[in-house]
């Protein structure tokens, strides 16, 4: 297997990657680039950044070893990449702390975002207050109410959130309205999209300030096993976790590299959120990439119980990473994502975001399939985020609420 | 190098040669079906030099929300685009605009851009407007334009560097589409400041034609705008006047706004 996929920088990524966005928004896009080549080669930058990974968010992030929830699937050992524990949650803080700090270099008061589950939300939101910016936060009105409690989180937090009534009312229809706003405020404001998605610079700079997470988690792995792991399994959404941690490990050609895909209720069902698995070459929201899309290139309708991997697309370097062999790609269904979700709550006392259960769920279908082998072997999951904002979810799935869900009666009349 | 010549240029000329700055209308396709947008086209092109049929698209980022509204019902309706086609055959052979598409470019790579340009010069489109497009990622679209003889029009922004513009102006072909403002479509009460300075910049940049739109809606905007640009273009506008009466208000605003009536 070739080496030197840690090197891979925009605009293009092998086909994928690009700038497929209006005229409008390139000067502001060049600038960006601009500033963030800078920024990383600049020690005052790296050590601002640095300083609040480890004094605001907690870095680095735990390994911890799972045995109880490992022995449930198979043989092989198990250490989840504690994301979850980090300052709002999940290792959205990681990407967002870094384009604050950008977006404060360049002279910008104010930050917008786009957000689906509302982890990514609730950190630009967390960092605008931090760093004393106006922000305003587009989501798709099912998702304020699949999320009603990270919207009032938001709000506390002194962001205005706008639920974007077009389209399908999901992620993407956030990013088109985030984008809208972009264009026409662009002088003022910076975008801090939330995902390795989106135009050059924002596949390449997104996926550097998560890098921490790989070089934390291959460190630690050493640390506590003396050895590389034989898999890292991570959830794919637009894919900023997962590149995250491979990045670690993209130049191990003994690290084999999964990332899982919302499977929705089933691929045959046409509602998952598979962009590679299914999806072929296009551009949506300014990059080339695996997408979604109908015979006419219409954008089709993503569907996934984890709101934060429901997106019809894919950051363009998993597209190259899929295309060059070096990561597999694999959707989950619902229904394994909820039981591998379930599995470490009673386990292991760790209640894991609904995306992060589906790299769960991959994991213990790999260490399944490898049956007695998988005694001598190490995966490493990502668990980028906490459940607390899908106890909802999890509560209706499992059936855990009062009888009123239940009930028979015809849904008019009925007082909730 | 194609025999065809631009038919938007030659449109924009004729105005010029009458003392006027060309008009430029858009109403999306199959909004609010197939054959009231072909009648409604038809009505706008007794006023107006050139026709933009806009095709719907799921992800319109350059669009506010009158034209989302549009695009969204004719989407809903389901559009398809072998009707793309048969509105600007029909829009084309009906009347002596010149008709362009207006269209997101992902519809055009699902096709594949080879296809897309030989079945527009069939149906006899004069050309494309690709708002997502830039031309750095252009080079598929412009050799397939060049080949059937279409026009490629890209935009060009009050935010637009030197170098950017002249790679703007010579990579179109027709005209460039020079936004007036920083944002989105939809009707706006005064005309930016940007406007003029934009379709100066773009001159100096070695831009032949510029027509320039986003938020122009009164007469009074398109006289403001004709003392300095080679077009005017008007979207939103039209797109609320089908809406709220029809082909006959489109024919009407359309003839008001060109200064006709
Ligand atoms: C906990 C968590 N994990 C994963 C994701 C998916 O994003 P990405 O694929 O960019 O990591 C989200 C998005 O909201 C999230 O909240």
């Amino acid at each position: 297997m070739s080496t030197g996929f840690r090197e891979a920088s925009g605009p293009y990524f092998g086909d994928y990657g690009g700038r497929w966005m209006p005229e409008s928004l390139v000067a502001a896009l060049d600038e960006l680039a601009d500033a963030f080549g800078k920024a990383k080669a600049d020690p005052e930058f790296t050590e601002e950044f640095e300083r609040l990974s480890r004094e605001y968010t907690g870095r680095p992030s735990l390994l911890t070893e799972v045995p109880r929830f490992a022995a449930e699937s198979g043989k092989a050992r198990m250490f989840l990449k504690r994301e979850d524990l980090n300052h709002t949650g999940s290792h959205k803080i990681n990407n967002v702390l870094g384009q604050a700090l950008i977006a404060r270099r360049l002279g910008k008061t104010r930050l917008i975002a786009e957000t689906g589950a509302g982890q990514h939300g609730v950190a630009t939101a967390t960092a605008a207050a931090l760093f004393g910016m106006d922000c305003m936060v587009y989501m798709g009105a099912e998702d304020t109410r699949r999320q009603a409690l990270n919207v009032a989180r938001m709000q506390l937090l002194g962001a205005q959130v706008v639920p974007v009534e077009h389209g399908a009312q999901t992620l993407k229809d956030a990013i088109n309205e985030a984008l809208r706003d972009w264009v026409a405020s662009v002088e003022t404001t910076h975008y801090v999209l939330g995902t390795v998605a989106g135009p050059h610079p924002f596949p390449e700079m997104v996926r550097w300030f998560h890098q921490v997470i790989g070089e934390e988690a291959r460190a630690q792995i050493l640390e506590a096993t003396g050895r590389l792991p034989d898999a890292v399994t991570a959830c794919v959404g637009g894919g900023s976790n997962a590149l995250g941690i491979f990045h670690g490990f993209l130049d191990d050609p003994s690290v084999a590299l999964y990332g899982y895909e919302a499977g929705g209720e089933g691929l045959e069902t046409s509602r998952h959120a598979a962009a590679i698995t299914l999806g072929r070459s296009g551009v949506l929201h300014g990059a080339r990439s695996y997408l979604m899309q109908d015979e006419d290139g219409q954008t089709v309708d993503s569907h996934s119980i984890s709101a934060g991997l429901d997106y019809p697309s894919v950051g363009p370097e998993h597209a190259y990473l899929a295309d060059a062999g070096r990561v597999t790609y694999e959707p989950v269904t619902d229904a394994e994502c909820m039981a591998a979700f379930e599995s470490l709550c009673r386990t292991e006392g760790i209640i894991p975001a609904i995306e992060s259960a589906h790299a769960l769920a991959g994991a213990a279908r790999l260490s399944a399939a490898w049956g007695e082998d998988g005694a001598e072997r190490l995966i490493i999951v990502s668990l980028s985020g906490r459940g607390d904002k899908d106890v909802a979810t999890a509560a209706k799935w499992f059936d855990l609420l009062p009888a009123e869900g239940n009930t028979e009666a015809p849904q008019e009349g009925v007082q909730a | 190098m194609s025999a065809e010549a631009s038919k938007t240029a030659a449109a924009i000329d004729a105005a010029r040669a009458q003392g006027r700055a060309a008009f430029v209308g858009y109403l999306p396709a199959c909004y609010p079906d197939q054959q009231t947008s072909i009648e409604a086209a038809v009505a706008l092109a007794e006023h107006a030099d050139i026709i933009e049929i806009g095709a719907p698209y799921s992800d319109p980022v350059m669009d506010g929300a009158v034209i989302q509204q549009a695009t969204t019902e004719a989407l809903a309706g389901g559009f398809r685009m072998d009707q793309l086609f048969e509105v600007v055959r029909e829009v084309s052979s009906r009347t002596q605009a010149a008709v362009v598409v207006m269209i997101y470019y992902n519809l055009i790579d699902r096709m594949g851009a080879e296809e897309f340009a030989r079945r527009l010069a069939e149906a006899g489109g004069a050309g494309a407007i690709t708002p997502d497009l830039i031309p750095d990622e252009a080079q598929p679209w412009i050799t397939a334009a060049e080949k059937y003889g279409l026009d490629r029009i890209f935009l060009a922004a009050p935010t637009s560097s030197a170098e950017r513009l002249a790679a703007i102006a010579s990579a179109s072909r027709g005209f460039v589409y020079g936004v007036s403002l920083m944002g989105v479509t939809g009707q706006r009460a005064a005309v930016s400041s940007a406007a003029q300075e934009v379709v100066t910049a773009a001159k100096a940049a070695g831009a032949q034609r510029v027509c320039v739109g986003l938020g122009v809606s009164t007469r009074a905007h398109v006289e403001e705008i004709g003392s300095y640009a080679d077009g005017v273009i008007v979207g939103t506008a039209l797109v609320a006047a089908l809406r709220e009466g029809g082909p006959e208000a489109v024919g009407q605003l359309a003839s008001e706004l060109s200064g006709n009536s």
